[in-house]
């Protein structure tokens, strides 16, 4: 139900996300201890190419990693086989990007 | 009392045309009693309908495994008391994971079948007019042969092993340690052959890395690791092949 394509992906997927959670977790105590308004982060934010790519890899990231990781849920727990199990992984995974670059764009995009 | 106290509560499961159920017995307690000791007593002196499989009564021959008070395990060489721990009754059932046949014979042919999918079998590399080639018992790849090579195909792992449970199309602990010894052995051609087979769908990189099988390993081996080293060749295997192909394409 895994193969090795899946199970590479979800390791390299692992391997990225790790540091970038730490930036974002960093990013946010930086935020919130030097007193940044909302209007203050967008500011630095929008427009900026360089946070737009940090997150865009990450929302990547997260849509390929929760997807194959519900994927093995679904066909464990749930039974789910064959264009079902394969449905659910790519709806979790657009769901996932969909939301995740909407924030983007949201963020990152021109003021 | 002293009925009780000489007297061992033994409960077996028991095929039926609606599938099967534990059928009670009494057995007379000894000092050093395996559990296989008692299936035989059963079935020489109180019921011989009973359908069990065993050979050598050594711990070699990997045939007489069952499910004991819940866990897998090889009954020649598991004394009751152990099997027993707290409880008064002695529950034994066929393996888990496995079709049954009778009452405790399990269809091992799934548990093989898979050994062949998983490529883990012998590829040679010389022809018997060649002379026998030498093995370097120091080499590293070598000592990680030796500690996955002691398997007696009992199906204690593929018994223990939840994977499985949840896809029976896994090729499970036993096939997949007996591939990474192959993986490892000098005189094996067909590395990459193994390699290619345990990716499949169902194949290496399903192991959630519980280590059931290594927790009920009758012979202390750690299949657990065997798999990781698997995933960790395969995925190699797999890079050097997909930047390969980009290169020739």
């Amino acid at each position: 139900m895994i193969s090795a394509r899946l199970y590479i992906l979800q390791r390299l997927s692992a391997l990225i996300m790790a540091p970038l959670v730490i930036g974002h977790i960093a990013v946010m105590i930086f935020a919130v201890n030097n007193g940044l308004s909302a209007d203050e982060i967008l500011g630095r934010t929008q427009n900026s190419l360089l946070w737009a790519a940090f997150y865009s890899l990450f929302v990547v990231c997260v849509a390929v990693h929760g997807a194959i990781g519900v994927r093995v849920i679904s066909f464990e727990w749930f039974g789910l086989r064959g264009w079902g199990l394969d449905a659910v992984s790519w709806a979790v995974f657009f769901s996932l990007a969909g939301l995740g670059f909407q924030a983007v764009f949201s963020v990152t995009g021109g003021a | 009392m002293n009925r009780e106290k000489n007297t061992l509560s033994v409960e077996i499961w028991r095929s039926n045309t609606d599938g099967g159920a534990y059928q009670a017995f009494s057995v007379p307690k000894a000092d050093n009693q395996t559990v296989l000791d008692v299936v035989s007593y059963i079935q020489q002196q109180l019921d011989p309908s009973l359908s069990y499989r065993f050979a050598c009564r050594v711990g070699m021959c990997g045939s007489c495994a069952m499910t004991v008070n819940g866990v897998p395990r090889w009954t020649c060489r598991t004394h009751v008391k152990r099997a027993l721990g707290n409880s008064v009754t002695l529950k034994i059932a066929p393996l888990r994971n496995l079709p049954v046949i009778k009452d405790l014979v399990v269809d091992m042919d799934v548990f093989f079948d898979k050994w062949v999918r998983a490529e883990a079998v012998h590829h040679p590399t010389r022809s018997r007019h060649d002379p026998i080639e030498a093995v370097d018992e120091t080499a590293e790849s070598r000592r990680a042969a030796n500690e996955a090579i002691e398997c007696i195909n009992c199906a204690v792992c593929y018994a223990a092993c939840d994977v499985v449970t949840a896809n029976p199309d896994y090729l499970g602990p036993a096939a997949l340690n007996r591939a990474w010894a192959l993986v490892n052995d000098s005189r094996d051609g067909g590395r990459e052959a193994i390699l290619r087979a345990v990716s499949q769908t169902d194949g290496c990189h399903n192991c959630h890395a519980q280590q059931s099988c290594a927790r009920h390993c009758p012979n202390e081996l750690n299949p657990t690791k065997s798999i990781a080293g698997l995933k960790r060749e395969s995925a190699k295997l797999a890079l050097r092949e997909f930047f390969t192909a980009g290169e020739q394409g």
